[in-house]
């Protein structure tokens, strides 16, 4: 595959080893998708880049990354009533981003359709906790498909598109990390004709679409028709799974769980029947109570939290049925991603003759994680080293999303709670209260302060806060991958006007304003001295561009990067280079001796200032 | 059970990705099949970074089990110790390049940093092989995957995947000077 643009376009289509999230396009492109659009989260991005890759010319699909999951919520919306299929997409934790106007979409005539793709996190490998989004399906009456691979990616999110067009009702799209990223040779079909026509349908007689009073009920009950109509269909749609070991036990699951208990049943003698389902939401009630009556005792295999476990057991209930069903076994089989070691783990306490939990060899050796480490000639390294020597112990610092979210690790410790995108002014307003002593200082990136950041700071204009903010702006959304934002000058499409930061704080009356390079760190120093001594809201805007946006942008047009630095004769070992500004370039060698690695460092120069001996030195 | 495992780790920024995407790619044209999965997210930034490349019909999950890799492959050392104490089987393989990038706590002078000798005994006690890899002259660090990559391919370590498939797994992936330079590396190392 040459070019992933022209493998998305191909009429015939054919076969190709994509990830989830690419494979996805594909199903966008052959369901004729007309507008997409997603705020970047882990494990979610990747679509985009897949997206980007089709020549924007040649694309018949509209996307955009919107500020935030809830406008691009919005945006998806309003394409899907006037008649385009619509599709938007986002991590976990953005469906709370988007809450407010997902809830209502099932009380809506979508007529043009609209797919909800949700990348969930089970085991937290870059979100703020695993939240089982399934709650959000069961309180808004929405269907969920739930793919195990990229393959059923493919083929469900198309389904799905189907439903959500024929039913007029929207449908999620339930992926999670391993499935977003998860690689396999996936068939494409041929690329059907869609006309895109530029005819609006939005109209009142597919209304009502203002859930007011008496009217707010009428379109409950249109969206529980709805939902109820689906229960019969669900019975036929091809997407559960039978592996029928003609056994008296049975294991019923769904999602990459499934594979994860494939790869442990392939040592297993007498393997367990399983049934897993495509569909989650509403589930296929005839077809799970055959199953259950076909065995003795059935195991809900289910990762997060029990919403199967529960529907089967009442299923089971209202049939008077005898057969055994074993739910959650602990609160451990609450917690973590279903991976083979933990299904393995889940399946011992049940069948504990049948599975044994993976033996762990002893080995005395000891290897501390490697964390994620801000990048060489980061600017926030530099901010926070100055912003470190400005503080008192008993401040208290407040943490907010992105690459700057490192600076809570050793050896800086700038950042001590962290809630969501956006909060770190709100909760720090909150702090500052009744609170004779400690001064407050919140955080918020350049990309979450557009995403979220805004509400928070116009209450501590207009409540009167007495807080420091200090607004971290590299010129992109660095953590997920370098998308723009609305104060670089360029969208996802086309360049576009810059709304800057700072003129925004100014706009909504914010007057306490300094602004300074992160690189002066002396500066810098002074300035968060002299903001957390005055009263009231203050900001200090802490600039540099993304030095791994800047030196990748450098070696594509072939620029050489200057030179690496090196630590000299005069050098005491201080350790402030290595062990306080702890740039990663900076290594220590066998005896305790400093010195540079220069596969890493990019010759930013930032640390010069930092050494009390003045020893770095440029290399020739 | 028809399954081959193989379990890559170093740190994000060393090219990890590009060495994944290649292997899996240089395996479909064997005409095996593979599945797997990489790291995404921050911990590309200079965390650990690792990715499951699984062949063959009896691989399911992208995900290997632990202690059950057949080969591990590293591009840093720490990493290559990392993986053989969670993913290595006993019995089998580590290839790793000797590269040094060292993580925070060694930094910050609370760990000692690990040495090869603490590979060769952790591979011991596996009674694995171990392969380690090294260029004096490379002349772009960048290019270590594929110096690895080459390594693999002349001890036949993937079975079933030969020489000209990894040839033809790269020129899929890169182009123009780019794949010339990666290709020249390649040829020296694997003749």
């Amino acid at each position: 595959m040459k070019s992933m643009g022209e493998m998305l376009l191909s009429t015939g289509g054919g076969s190709e080893i994509v990830i989830g999230n690419t494979a996805i396009v594909r199903a966008m492109l052959e369901a004729g998708v007309r507008v997409a659009t997603s705020y970047p989260g882990s494990p979610t991005p990747e679509i985009a880049s897949a997206i980007a890759s089709i020549p924007r010319e040649r694309n018949p699909m509209y996307f955009e990354f919107s500020v935030n999951e809830k406008v691009a919520t919005e945006v998806a919306f309003g394409a899907s009533i006037n008649g385009h299929l619509s599709c938007v997409f986002f991590k976990s934790v953005g469906l709370n981003v988007a809450a407010d106007t997902f809830v209502q979409l099932s009380m809506m005539e979508l007529i043009g359709g609209m797919v909800i793709v949700l990348g969930d996190d089970p085991g937290a490998n870059s979100s703020q906790n695993e939240q089982d989004n399934r709650h959000y399906a069961h309180l808004s009456y929405t269907p969920v498909f739930e793919p195990a691979t990229p393959s059923e990616v493919y083929v469900m999110f198309k389904q799905a598109a189907e439903l959500s067009k024929k039913l007029r009702m929207p449908v999620i799209v339930r992926l999670s990390t391993h499935v977003c990223h998860a690689k396999e040779k996936v068939d494409f079909g041929p690329m059907p004709a869609h006309e895109h026509g530029n005819k609006p349908l939005f109209s009142m007689e597919n209304g009502p679409y203002i859930p007011i009073a008496a009217d707010a009920l009428k379109m409950k009950r249109r969206a529980l028709h709805k939902f109820w109509a689906l229960k019969d269909l669900v019975e036929e749609l091809p997407v559960n799974i039978l592996e029928d070991n003609s056994s008296e036990r049975g294991v019923i699951t769904a999602g990459a769980p499934y594979l994860s208990l494939m790869d442990v049943l392939e040592e297993v003698e007498d393997k367990p029947d399983v049934l897993k389902l495509g569909i989650v939401h509403p589930l296929p009630k005839n077809r799970i109570l055959q199953f259950l009556k076909a065995h003795k005792e059935v195991k809900i295999l289910e990762e997060l939290d029990d919403l199967l476990e529960r529907e089967i057991k009442a299923f089971a209930y209202d049939n008077g049925l005898s057969t055994r069903i074993l739910g959650k076994g602990d609160l451990e089989d609450w917690i973590g991603e279903y991976t083979p070691d933990k299904v393995r783990e889940v399946l011992s306490k049940c069948w504990p003759d049948t599975f044994k939990p993976v033996n762990e060899p002893d080995s005395p050796v000891k290897l501390n994680a490697r964390p994620a480490q801000m990048c060489p000639g980061c600017g926030h390294r530099s901010a926070f080293h100055a912003i470190k020597l400005a503080l008192k112990d008993t401040d208290i610092t407040v943490a907010d999303i992105g690459c700057h979210t490192l600076g809570y690790l050793e050896p800086y410790r700038v950042g001590q709670v962290l809630l969501c995108m956006g909060h770190s002014t709100g909760t720090a307003a909150g702090l500052s209260m009744f609170n004779d002593s400690r001064r407050v200082v919140a955080f918020l990136g350049d990309s979450t302060f557009f995403h979220a950041g805004l509400p928070g700071i116009v209450n501590a204009v207009f409540n009167k806060h007495n807080l420091t903010l200090i607004i971290m702006e590299n010129g992109t959304t660095a953590m997920t991958g370098h998308q723009d934002h609305p104060a670089v000058g360029r969208n996802f499409n086309d360049v576009s006007r810059k709304i800057p930061v700072r003129q925004v704080l100014e706009g909504l009356g914010v007057n306490n304003i300094r602004e300074i390079d992160t690189y002066n760190q002396a500066g810098l120093k002074e300035y968060v001295e002299a903001a957390l001594e005055e009263e009231g809201f203050k900001v200090i805007i802490a600039k540099h561009p993304c030095m791994l946006k800047f030196t990748r942008e450098m070696r594509k047009k072939g620029k050489k990067l200057p030179r690496p630095v090196k630590v000299g004769e005069k050098c005491n070992l201080k350790y402030v280079c290595v062990g306080r500004f702890a740039c990663p370039s900076y290594q220590i060698a066998d005896g305790g001796k400093v010195w540079v690695q220069e596969d890493l460092c990019i010759g930013d120069r930032s640390c010069v200032q930092t050494c009390p001996s003045q020893a770095i030195e440029p290399v020739e | 059970m028809n399954k081959f495992d193989i379990y890559l780790a170093g740190v994000g920024g060393q090219g990890i990705g590009l060495l994944s995407e290649t292997l899996a790619r240089a395996v479909d044209y064997s005409g095996q099949r593979v599945i797997g999965a990489d790291t995404h997210g921050l911990a590309q930034r200079g965390g650990m970074v690792s990715s499951h490349l699984r062949i063959g019909t009896g691989a399911h999950s992208v995900l290997i089990t632990r202690y059950s890799a057949d080969l591990v492959v590293a591009l840093e050392r720490h990493e290559a110790l990392r993986g053989t104490l969670d993913y290595l089987k006993d019995g089998g393989t580590l290839v790793y390049y000797d590269a040094v990038w060292q993580p925070l706590d060694v930094r910050l002078r609370r760990a000692a940093q690990v040495r090869n000798e603490d590979i060769e005994a952790e591979a011991a006690r596996k009674k694995a092989k171990v392969l380690r890899v090294f260029k004096e002259d490379l002349a772009d660090s960048r290019m270590q995957n594929v110096i690895v990559m080459a390594e693999l391919s002349k001890a036949k370590l993937i079975p079933g995947v030969e020489k000209e498939h990894y040839i033809a797994a790269l020129s899929d992936l890169l182009s123009g000077r780019a794949l010339e330079v990666n290709l020249k590396a390649f040829e020296e190392v694997s003749g």
